[in-house]
């Protein structure tokens, strides 16, 4: 991983987070929902960066799987991780926004359940890490890919059933004064994952030097 | 592709005729599927009355259950006289005896299921027979995918040592959807006015989700199972 | 149908082969050339790195570094046609012991996918001196009986490396003796024979080379005395490895589980 690449998103990141109030303030309030809405543009992005750290989790896995490159583990570890924060985000903001808009805290509707299951998922990964044992590394890359099988559910979740949760498809066609600060949350929030990413796989990398050359003392 | 089937066929004679000897897996996989659903009776049947809709839950999650348990032990048989090095080791097709023990797998579920839907049915008085080869469709399909993934994250936990207690913190939340799914279908069967258009719904979400969990599961067997 | 006699199997090298958990180290750098028609001895402390240097042998286990080739190729390069060569006995038996003696010969036999199961299970029985207990199961076998099971089923396809692991223990005096004359068998019909040991009064004859293996390291025994007498000096010479002043950290609560 490039070592300028983590100040070069971090960077990034903070104009994204710098100007996102600024255009989420004066983006109109909805007629319905009021200022509550406005949560809608952490809502969504959290999950968006939640499924970008997924696929990453799982196209590395697959990686480290068949082409046992080390490296492909280090960033699985880190997107697992990025997903389990980015997708807790997304559970608080969700209840926050259900129970003004819907009236209760929590409905298992398919995508708030698909949700769930995937943020599971992904607490298991990190828990079969944390207790497999050696070896537990490519047990867990077989679980990652699962992870990632999940997503074209989680996708066409809302599309199947008819639920209370807005079908996928409103989004791209949301008016102009919702849809820019939204995308630019999106953006935001993707070049933060990206920025933990990095940060977060490099320091599996140092850990892994640093274990090489705790082996190259003792060979001496 | 022969070799792959006479394969999978090896494995699975070679646990019929184990089990046939000492019958342990199916009695106590038998016993603790009827004691599962005792307990449920217990928790949701009131004054012979059982709860609204709860006969579709306690079907699955019995299954889902006493399909833990055996899963755990099926591999145990391998891992035993580390007799698994001796499959590994053998010039097949390794997918082919993650085939066979699946199959082994499934076929002691049939006899599970078989015991715990007479006994919802009974204790329940849920009419499970009303659309029963709609019934037959749901357990098979949602049976195949609960069992594919056990079956590969029972195998690949043989190596760690807290396999006991990892085996359903990781099959559980992978499995949820199809045991959703089947208990979904279930329901849509034994309601009052039962839906067969929404059971057929359920039923091919599930043979999407198996077909997705068996290509997975075939395809990452043999690399997961090396050390 | 015999399986494909692909790989060539006159010689198996391992060239800075190490193998490590974490920061637990099981095996190395490990250099080695095994020929065939040897018998190699795999001496050393308990937890020295001997189960897993036969694990990675048997390509069962991928080294962490260096590699392994088996003739011209590696494990991953030879595939299945390299693992029906390959016989591997570890100090557990393999066995079903549900299942009869001939019943797990047989379900062996069709595994490795050899011509007539039935037949060679037969072989198989009266070398291993249990014709007359072929339908027993095998939970009701002797120690020694086990064992000689567990032998032909390792070598019912004709390998042409074999590994052992700690064959000797638990075996009476007889059964040692059979155990021995099996091995020099093996080495006259041109296989690889890698035997790790404790018992080394019982292999100083037939051994043709000794290893050490002590703290995942390798070295070779000398040529003259007793085996016993040379194994003390090699382990005089090789100290255990000094542990540094850091605290070696494993991933995870748990710790490296190596030696299995």
């Amino acid at each position: 991983m490039n070592k300028r690449a983590f100040p070069a998103l971090i960077g990034l990141s903070l104009v994204f987070f710098g100007v996102a109030p600024i255009l989420i303030v004066r983006a109109p309030n909805e007629q319905e929902m009021g200022l509550i809405q406005k949560i809608f543009y952490f809502h969504f992005a959290s999950w968006m960066a939640m499924y970008l750290a997924i696929l990453v989790l799982g196209i590395s896995s697959a990686l480290f799987l068949f082409r046992r490159k080390p490296s492909a583990d280090r960033l699985a570890v880190a997107a697992a991780e990025a997903a389990v924060v980015f997708g807790l985000m997304g559970l608080i903001t969700g209840p926050l926004w259900a129970v003004k808009s819907w009236g209760v805290w929590w409905t298992w509707d398919a995508r708030t359940t698909m949700a769930m299951i995937l943020e599971l998922i992904l607490v298991a990964y990190l828990i079969l890490r944390a207790y497999g044992g050696p070896g537990s590394d490519r047990l867990a890359a077989g679980l990652g890919m699962f992870a990632m099988a999940n997503l074209p559910f989680l996708y066409v979740s809302t599309e199947i059933w008819r639920t209370i949760h807005p079908p996928t498809s409103v989004v791209p066609q949301l008016p102009v004064d919702f849809g820019l600060p939204l995308w630019w949350s999106v953006a935001g929030f993707i070049v933060l994952c990206l920025a933990l990413l990095t940060a977060r796989a490099r320091l599996e990398e140092e850990r892994a030097t640093l274990d090489r050359l705790y082996l190259a003392l003792e060979d001496e | 592709m022969r070799r792959f089937l006479q394969v999978a066929w090896l494995v699975v004679r070679k646990d019929l005729r184990v089990e046939s000897r000492n019958k342990e897996m199916l009695l106590t996989t038998l016993f603790f599927a009827a004691s599962c659903v005792l307990v449920f009776s217990f928790g949701f049947v009131r004054g012979g009355e059982a709860i609204d809709g709860s006969a579709s839950g306690v079907l699955w999650i019995t299954i889902a259950f006493s399909g833990t348990l055996a899963l755990g032990r099926a591999f145990e048989r391998e891992r035993h006289h580390d007799a698994l090095r001796g499959l590994l080791l053998a010039p097949a097709d390794r997918p082919a005896i993650y085939v066979g023990k699946l199959l082994g797998v499934l076929l002691l579920l049939a006899f599970v299921e078989a015991l715990v839907v007479v006994m919802v049915a009974f204790l329940f008085r849920a009419p499970l027979f009303r659309h029963g080869w709609w019934l037959l469709t749901l357990l098979s399909l949602g049976t195949i995918g609960f069992a594919s993934v056990g079956t590969l994250f029972s195998a690949m936990l043989l190596r760690t040592r807290s396999r006991a207690v990892l085996l359903p913190v990781l099959l559980y939340p992978v499995t949820i959807p199809v045991l959703i799914m089947g208990v979904s279908g279930t329901f849509a069967l034994v309601q009052p006015e039962p839906d067969l258009a929404l059971a057929r719904l359920w039923a091919s979400m599930l043979v999407f989700f198996d077909v997705v969990f068996l290509t997975l599961a075939l395809w990452t067997f043999e690399p997961v199972m090396t050390e | 149908m015999p399986p494909p006699q692909t790989a060539d199997f006159t010689q198996v090298t391992l060239s800075n082969v190490s193998r490590h958990y974490g920061r637990r180290r099981a095996l190395s750098q490990a250099n080695l050339v095994l020929s065939a028609g040897e018998i190699i001895g795999l001496l050393g402390p308990n937890g020295a790195g001997k189960s897993t240097l036969l694990g990675v042998l048997s390509t069962l286990a991928e080294p962490s570094g260096g590699e392994v080739r088996y003739g011209d190729r590696t494990a991953r390069q030879g595939g299945a046609p390299l693992r029906a060569q390959i016989g591997f006995l570890s100090h557990e038996l393999q066995l079903y012991p549900e299942l009869t003696a001939r019943e797990n010969l047989e379900f062996f036999a069709g595994l490795y996918g050899l011509d007539h199961p039935a037949e060679r299970a037969r072989e198989a029985l009266v070398l291993a001196s249990l014709s007359g207990r072929a339908d027993d199961v095998v939970e009701g076998f002797s120690r020694g009986m086990r064992q000689r099971l567990a032998l032909e089923r390792a070598l019912l396809h004709g390998p042409r490396l074999v590994l052992f692991d700690e064959p000797f223990t638990g075996l009476d005096e007889a059964s040692c003796g059979a155990l021995v004359t099996r091995l020099e068998q093996l080495r006259a019909a041109g296989s690889i024979v890698v035997v790790a040991t404790h018992d080394l009064d019982i292999v100083d004859p037939i051994l043709d080379r000794a290893i050490l293996l002590r703290s995942g390291r390798l070295r070779e025994l000398g040529q003259t005395g007793s085996l016993r007498a040379r194994y003390r000096a090699a382990l005089a010479e090789t100290p255990p490895r000094r542990r540094r002043g850091i605290a070696p950290a494993a991933p995870g609560p748990q710790g490296g589980e190596a030696g299995t």
